[in-house]
């Protein structure tokens, strides 16, 4: 399992950058603390283990991917690091302040967007805005100005009037967004951002988000999507039951599960099975079929030509053969033991 | 698992330079209720039903007691509706505490507390701005009632300032109730239970009382109910100050049913959101 190290000793010594090549958040800013970092998270409900130990660590400026099935305490944690649930056990620092200790400064450098999208229905997009501004102590004018200026920014301005229960499941996720952003916070917190929503707001959002990072936010990103965290997350947390199961960049995680995987597909389909016993026994490891392509895990180099000349003494030709890196979804299944949501699931489920 | 560097220890937290602050000044906490409370009226304005609520429904209870039942119960229903707007005052103020329920029951299914909790501003601010928002609905309703009592007929036989006592005293009694609308809101989580409420509770307190027909052919068991209700006491209390009539002691009972209600339900309510929510 993949150790987060935080040698902060090491900062001054021309090693330390090398030393943290595993190491995905903690490599962007050598030197800077973190501005999110957690340390054996717990929490139940009752009888049920939300958070089991759960520890993250997201550098500044970055965003830090935090996967895991439904049910896998990633509302949770972001609860806790959001002060909006009290952790049995463990601590977290989220922009150098104590959660438990400091709660009130570290809402002044957040920005939350939950799961279902905070705006108060029976307002307008303006007055939803104006009145975070409002509370944040921002003089009429002033949240007036801000309110228009993030309308802008999202595309909602010719919807600013009406009341955000006419919006469509977009718009409210954009309002939304918007609305966490008024305070121009340091450090945002996504929970499941896109989730229910169609391809192309998906994409938008998406959008909008590298343009936070690009503006220096640091953004805790929780997602079922592997897709959702491969194109967004520097780092990546693996989430399962409540404990983190892997940490790392989405380049890091794949390579680890297997680094690659060998595919073959024979050109006669009734040499499939062949194939896949040939192709398993030299590999180690357990083949899988599908449609006529037999896969196994390759741990190294030299497994390729040995089940190609394998193959050719027992006479099987074959149609394709292709040595690639295993996906986040491999990735997943390897470390969890079970298969992640996939966009599409989703969309059936629904 | 994964070793992680013990983090600093900030039991003392250092303070740096532009670090924000600590907590909310009492002139910041009083700012954000007004804002919440503005809120609370804005979403009047984009929800014609509960403007309805507020003035069609208080009116129609007057002109249906004192047509339909006035004449039989008191004569006359100049009679009646002398009798009887206290009372009708009374319930109104009453149903209209459902308001701070539903409204924060719709805030936690929505999402909307979530947002609120997690802005650097003062705990209490999203509630206090919400009955404060309340206040302002029942003062709404208050001057409804009594312009269309006076329309009718109704006479305010006493002085300016006792009138200004009973606003006093129906916001006092109605903000110390709406500790229950609190704790109900957080524990049934859906507006929708909210209005179930409503007629379960609130329906046989208002009507068991002498708010609309006087007591004496009520059965002795429930006249005896009737005269301690909260209900009963502060319509008496409300003719008093509008009409004439004995005040002091409805009122003073008025009074501390709602601190027995502020005090039972007001650390229940804050208990339920401190672990409900």
């Amino acid at each position: 399992m993949l150790s987060i190290r935080t040698d902060v000793r090491g900062r001054d010594g021309p090693g330390a950058e090398m030393s943290m090549t595993t190491v995905g958040p903690l490599c962007h800013g050598v030197g800077v603390p973190p501005a999110i970092e957690a340390e054996g998270l717990v929490k139940r409900f009752g009888a049920t283990t939300a958070l089991a130990g759960a520890s993250l660590s997201a550098a500044e400026g970055t965003v830090l991917g935090v996967l895991g099935p439904n049910g896998a305490g990633k509302t949770t944690a972001t609860r806790v690091l959001a002060t909006l649930l009290t952790p049995d056990e463990g601590r977290a620092l989220v922009g150098g302040h104590d959660v438990l200790v400091e709660p009130h400064r570290v809402r002044s450098l957040i920005g939350l967007t939950g799961q279902y999208a905070g705006v108060d229905e029976a307002l307008t997009g303006t007055e939803n805005l104006v009145l975070i501004a409002r509370l944040l102590g921002q003089r009429r004018g002033a949240a007036r100005a801000r309110a228009a200026e993030l309308l802008e920014q999202f595309g909602l301005t010719d919807a600013g009037g009406r009341a955000a229960r006419t919006y469509s499941g977009g718009m409210r996720r954009r309002l939304d967004l918007a609305a966490s952003l008024v305070g121009r916070p340091r450090i945002l917190f996504l929970d499941e951002p896109t989730t229910g929503l169609d391809p192309a707001s998906r994409n938008e959002l998406w959008g909008m988000v590298r343009t936070l990072t690009d503006d220096g936010v640091t953004v805790l990103l929780t997602t079922q999507y592997l897709e959702e965290a491969d194109q967004l997350a520097d780092d990546i947390v693996v989430i399962d039951r409540g404990a983190v199961v892997a940490t790392g960049t989405p380049d890091d995680l794949k390579a680890r599960a297997g680094a690659a995987v060998l595919q073959m597909r024979p050109t006669a389909p009734e040499q499939v099975p062949i194939v896949a016993r040939v192709a398993g026994e030299v590999a180690g490891a357990a083949p899988t079929v599908e449609q006529g392509t037999v896969s196994v895990p390759a741990g190294d180099e030299a497994l390729m030509p040995a089940v190609v000349r394998r193959l050719d003494d027992v006479g099987v030709r074959l149609a394709e053969l292709t040595l690639r890196r295993a996906t986040l979804d491999e990735v997943f299944l390897a470390l969890t033991g079970h298969r992640a949501v996939t966009q599409d699931d989703a969309k059936e489920a629904v | 698992m994964s070793t992680i560097r013990d983090l600093p220890d900030t039991a003392a937290p250092t303070v740096r330079a532009g670090d924000p602050p600590r907590r909310v000044t009492p002139a910041q906490w009083a700012g954000q209720s007004v804002t919440m409370a503005w809120r609370s009226i804005v979403q009047i304005k984009h929800n014609p039903s509960e403007l309805l609520d507020l003035s069609i429904q208080p009116i129609m209870f007057v002109l249906l007691f004192t047509f339909v039942f006035g004449g039989a119960i008191s004569g006359s229903a100049d009679d009646y509706l002398q009798f009887a707007l206290g009372g009708l005052i009374a319930q109104n103020a009453l149903f209209l505490t459902i308001y701070t329920a539903t409204g924060l029951a719709t805030d936690l299914q929505k999402g909307t507390f979530d947002r609120f909790r997690s802005l650097p501003i003062a705990r209490s601010a999203p509630l206090t701005g919400r009955i404060l928002g309340d206040v302002l609905r029942q003062l709404w309703s208050l001057v409804v009632l009594l312009a269309i009592g006076v329309v009718l007929g109704f006479r305010i036989t006493t002085s300016p300032l006792a009138v200004v006592a009973a606003f006093g005293l129906l916001v006092a009694f109605s903000v110390a109730f709406s500790w229950t609308s609190v704790l109900l809101g957080v524990l049934a989580r859906d507006p929708e239970k909210v209005q179930i409420y409503g007629f379960t509770v609130l329906f046989p307190l208002t009507f068991a009382s002498n708010a609309f027909a006087p007591t004496r052919t009520m059965p002795g068991w429930l006249q005896a109910w009737v005269s301690i209700n909260p209900v009963s006491r502060m319509a008496d209390a409300l003719r008093g100050l509008l009409v004439g009539g004995p005040v002091a002691a409805n009122a003073v009972a008025t009074l501390l049913w709602g601190v027995a209600f502020a005090a039972v339900f007001g650390p229940l309510a804050v208990w339920a959101l401190r672990t409900r929510v």
